[in-house]
């Protein structure tokens, strides 16, 4: 048995992939539902009850999943350039820091109007740096950037824990390791009253069509695509590729670093080392489940935040834990790699 | 079995290497003793020296070459395979090589020795063989033959001038003089130079991986010299560069269609465009509209079939994509024109077509640049003709001049005495 | 000064030093293992955490504590299986893939834990290793209680690191191995087949690793609850590197390391750095 490279691909497979892993991985996880005893149809239809049968739970749905976009959004951009940017969780967490401080150092009393778009870019700003730091010791020295970047993320969630715990301690935390808030005015608006829900859903999604128009529409996206599927043949065109790679790592950081600080000012007010329940390896997931795509990117974290939000309250009431939803989404990160693979290959016996 | 290109490891030792797979893997321990007191006694029988403990990324490439050797040897080879053996090898250590394989035989080894170099043929072996074309077409003792005619054998028939309008060459627009480039520690170029004139078309023979690659690459504008110069219509301009060479209207159609031509994920228009990509967008936004009726100006006038502006560039066959590649350098006129191997891997029809292109480029005035190892191409095209051996250009003979001996000659290395400069 | 003079000698620091760096001396070998035949697991992270829960619920559910190692072994090794299924196989990105197979162990570790293992108010216990003196060279002041009153796993750790030190350097299997990952095609001319080496290697290197997991939970601790594992597995990766890929260094890092953790805990309210790994 051996494989051999499709030369058609049809659109419409290319279309269904995401749907069939995503089915794949529910088939699988149906099994370890079955496996504890719970009715498995039950078990999904309560997700979806979980994740949308009311109005607050379709808030909180769509409040998980605009971090998911923008750090899916970064892992994107990034894979689509052949960068392997492992580093979206540490860019959050940097991004989320840098807002905090800025927000509750610096620009405290400044009218939000000016406040709010400091903030952002502060920890856009602080996301871009964690990625360039990598992309210099790739371009410099060829050191791997998926193991600096996987590294990053330690460093800079021990950073972080280190900051919250000393010089921007809340000192009315009771004890607790928490960094002082960023004040209410400069917060985001929520999008709807008594929820979490905040206009970051609508910043993502707009971000999304903005870099799917960047991609699509510019110099820069061509050459940045062109850079990332043959690498050899851009140079030959005259792709300047160190640069568009720079480019491309601020681009990929930024949005990590915005995903922190939209976090941050969206939900919390203040950074803690649980702000993010693995947002930046979950955006992976979400990229390579919208196939790079950024449209898809938005979809996918729908989908992702579905699970995570119905799981818990499928968990209540059958008893299955909540980390079904976890397994769920990995398998279907597996299933989407190997269903790629098949809409690229064919078994030839 | 021991290639033109190494299979080794460079991170492990040389008796490391030798040793992989001559084990049963489940023994507790390997007896390195052993296998080192054999890989010596090899060495000494042979007088192939080499450090057994040496890391073979430190050594030079002579030296791997032995490892290759020992490898064989070390498994008992009694028949010993050597695929272009001297092609990576200084002077010397050709030399050196030679009397080993001398000595190999003399003790009851047969060796089959692979090589286009006739004086390396007529230095090593007891028989010849002349494949051409994947056939074996003669066979002969070396004492009882010459490299003349050796070098007509492997060119294989009367040497035809196709009918053509003679050229009209104009004013000199490209000049090389003395340019070396060094890659890896390796010079690929060695001191070449050539004069390319407007109308007219330069062909450069020889078997390939002769230094082809990056006499291509130094006009593409992606190798760097380390000595000598370019000069380009009477400036010296160094070092070129992919913009360089896009703005002073060179044409470069290169080897590697798939790997370097185009780029096969992304759309016909995108590949049409993308080396000149700036002269297509605004404000740095693509103009879709102009890029995708640029494609499609090169699909009518190149008659590039299979795909409409926005499909995936992999789908074509082989010769639209060649097509689209000529299409896109043509139909901005250009001064120069590179074409490397333009109709390698081609179906008949496709080839006709792409040298038709290639004629009508050279009657508009583009001086051309053809690489190829094909000699039936470089005889339908060129109008002066230059061999490649080892990173050395030939002295050009004049086409109406050439014949299968000679070409066979130059394209063996041997030119000093028999080719005159035109 | 006299308080860190006491600190370093007191043989409570050396042995926690070598207790911390168990985990990561078994997951190191194993990544330097994998990476040696040409893969990169970044499967480290989830297939330790499952390592330590199935490992667990092994001995919990009555097991002793031998076979709680092997049982983790067995489940590092399907996971490896899996990695080596979708890198030497397909061909997929060993990146991308690592990460799925680490998020997907992790996971599933967790919710197989959480299902047959109900949320309580303290968290059940097992009996865990016990430290083993060794006669003679325990009762030597300060060494003896530093070195040689550790429990069994972190014997074996020391004993895993120097055999495989030796399997690379010195057997024909180990030859082909690394000669697997550094030049598969030479090595296919010479007889060895690269893909055995490699599933051979992820699957035996993630079983270490799986066994680098569970030490936390039947030596170090006596429990299992999600996110333990804290990041060890990345942190193996990369005294993958320092360690050049070699065994023998990667005990070496893994203890340098480890100090480097013990004392930093020891010493934790004089210089305000975070307490890393919460056990000494």
């Amino acid at each position: 048995m051996r494989f051999e490279r499709r030369e058609h691909r049809p659109a419409a497979l290319v279309i269904a992939t995401p749907l069939i892993a995503v089915v794949a991985a529910l088939a699988v996880s149906g099994i370890l539902i079955a496996l504890a005893g719970a009715p498995v149809f039950e078990a999904y239809w309560k997700i979806l009850v979980g994740a949308f049968g009311s109005k607050l739970s379709i808030t909180e749905t769509l409040t998980r999943a605009t971090p998911l976009i923008l750090t899916g959004l970064a892992a994107a951009v990034a894979f689509r350039a052949k960068l392997w940017n492992i580093g979206a969780e540490g860019q959050f967490y940097l991004g989320a820091i840098a807002t905090a401080a800025v927000g509750a150092r610096i620009t405290e009393g400044m009218a939000p109007i000016i406040q709010i778009p400091i903030l952002l870019a502060a920890g856009a700003v602080a996301g871009m740096v964690l990625l360039l730091l990598p992309l210099w010791l790739r371009l410099k020295f060829s050191v791997d950037e998926v193991v600096t970047t996987l590294l990053l993320n330690f460093v800079a969630i021990l950073f972080v824990s280190m900051l919250v715990d000393t010089v921007l301690k809340d000192p009315m935390a009771f004890g607790w390791p928490q960094s002082e808030a960023v004040e209410r005015a400069a917060r985001l608006p929520k999008l709807i009253d008594r929820s979490r829900l905040h206009i970051g859903l609508l910043i993502a999604v707009a971000i999304a069509f903005a870099v799917h128009f960047v991609q699509s529409r510019t110099t820069f996206g061509m050459r940045a695509r062109a850079a990332g599927l043959n690498p050899r043949g851009a140079v030959f065109a005259g792709v300047p590729l160190a640069r568009t790679l720079v480019l491309v790592a601020m681009l990929s950081g930024g949005l990590a670093g915005l995903a922190g600080s939209i976090e941050v000012l969206g939900v919390k007010g203040y950074v803690t080392t649980d702000l993010s329940p693995g947002y930046g390896y979950s955006g992976i997931v979400v990229a390579m489940l919208a196939n790079l795509h950024p449209l898809g990117v938005v979809l996918a974290a729908l989908f992702t935040a579905v699970m995570f939000v119905g799981a818990d309250g499928m968990s209540r009431s059958l008893g299955i834990p909540t980390y079904i939803a976890d397994v769920t989404v990995a398998l279907s990160l597996i299933s989407m790699l190997v269903a790629v693979f098949f809409t690229q290959y064919r078994v030839r016996r | 079995m021991v290639h033109q290109h190494f299979s080794l490891a460079p991170n492990l030792t040389v008796l490391e290497n030798v040793m992989t797979g001559t084990e049963s893997l489940w023994k507790l321990a390997s007896d390195s003793r052993a296998g080192r007191q054999k890989l010596e006694a090899i060495s000494k029988r042979f007088g192939l020296a080499v450090d057994p403990e040496a890391r073979v990324g430190d050594l030079s490439v002579g030296e791997q070459q032995r490892v290759e050797i020992l490898k064989a040897l070390y498994n008992d080879a009694h028949i010993l395979v050597l695929d272009e053996p001297t092609a990576v090898l200084t002077g010397p250590e050709a030399e050196k090589l030679f009397s080993t394989l001398k000595e190999m035989a003399a003790q009851g080894l047969s060796l089959i020795f692979i090589s286009h170099k006739l004086d390396e043929v007529m230095a090593t072996a007891d028989r010849v063989v002349v494949l051409r074309g994947g056939r074996q077409v003669a066979e002969r003792k070396a004492s009882e033959t010459s490299k003349a005619e050796l070098a007509e054998l492997m060119v294989g028939r009367k040497v035809e001038r196709p009918v053509r309008e003679a050229a009209t060459p104009g004013p000199v627009v490209l000049e090389a003089v003395g340019v070396t480039v060094r890659v890896d520690g390796v010079d690929r170029l060695k001191a070449v130079d050539f004069t390319l004139h407007a109308g007219e078309v330069l062909g450069i023979i020889g078997v390939s991986g002769n230094g082809q690659s990056v006499l291509a690459g130094l006009l593409s504008g992606t190798a760097k010299r380390s000595a000598g110069d370019l000069v380009v219509f009477g400036k010296g301009v160094g070092d070129l560069s992919v913009a360089d060479a896009i703005a002073l209207g060179i044409g470069r159609v290169p080897e590697d269609r798939n790997g370097e031509g185009a780029i096969g994920e992304m759309a016909i228009w995108e590949n049409a465009v993308l080396e000149r990509i700036a002269d297509y967008s605004n404000n740095g936004f693509v103009d879709r509209n102009r890029a995708v009726s640029f494609a499609d100006s090169i699909i009518e006038a190149f008659d590039v079939r299979g795909g409409t502006p926005s499909s995936r560039t992999r789908l074509l066959s082989g010769g639209n994509m060649q097509k689209l590649i000529l299409g896109r350098n043509l139909i901005e006129n250009p001064k120069i024109l590179l074409a490397a191997q333009p109709a390698r891997g081609l179906d008949e029809g496709a080839v006709a077509a792409v040298h038709e292109r290639i004629l009508a480029a050279r009657r508009a005035g583009t001086a051309v640049l053809l690489i190829s190892e094909d000699l039936d191409e470089v005889m339908a095209l060129a109008d002066r003709i230059q061999a490649i051996v080892g990173g050395s250009l030939s002295p050009p003979v004049a086409a109406e001049d050439a014949n299968a001996q000679k070409l066979g000659l130059m394209m063996a290395g041997e030119w000093t005495e028999n080719a005159d400069a035109v | 000064m006299n308080t860190i003079v006491d600190i370093l000698a007191s043989a409570g620091l050396w042995g926690a030093v070598l207790r911390i760096a168990t985990p990561l001396i078994l997951g190191t070998l194993g990544a330097v293992l994998c990476e040696r035949s040409g893969v990169l697991n970044l499967g480290i992270e989830g297939i330790m955490t499952f390592g330590a829960m199935v490992g667990w619920l092994a001995v919990f559910n009555g097991a002793d504590l031998w076979t709680g190692l092997l049982v983790a072994a067995l489940g590092g090794a399907v996971f490896g299986a899996l990695h080596a299924l979708l890198t030497v196989t397909l061909g997929l990105s060993q990146h991308v893939s690592g990460l799925g197979v680490t998020l997907f162990a992790s996971s599933f570790a967790y919710y197989v834990f959480r299902l047959l293992v109900p949320v309580s108010g303290s968290p059940p216990t097992i009996e865990p290793f016990q430290p083993i003196s060794i006669p003679g060279l325990s009762d030597l002041p300060f060494i003896g209680p530093a070195f040689f009153t550790q429990t069994a796993p972190t014997y074996m750790a020391i004993a895993l690191a120097i055999l495989l030190a030796y399997i690379l350097a010195k057997t024909p299997l180990g030859l082909a191995v690394r000669m697997a990952g550094e030049n598969p095609h030479a090595a296919e001319a010479q007889g060895v087949n690269p893909m055995v080496m490699r599933y051979g290697a992820v699957i035996v290197g993630s079983a270490l690793m799986g066994v680098g997991g569970a030490f936390l939970t039947l030596s170090a601790f006596n429990s299992f609850f999600p996110t333990m594992v804290q990041g060890r597995g990345w942190i193996c990766i990369a005294l993958v590197v320092f360690a050049s890929w070699r065994p023998e260094r990667a005990l070496f890092g893994a203890l340098l390391f480890a100090f480097s953790m013990a004392s930093s805990c020891v010493f934790r309210p004089r210089l305000m750095a975070p307490c890393l790994i919460r056990y000494s």
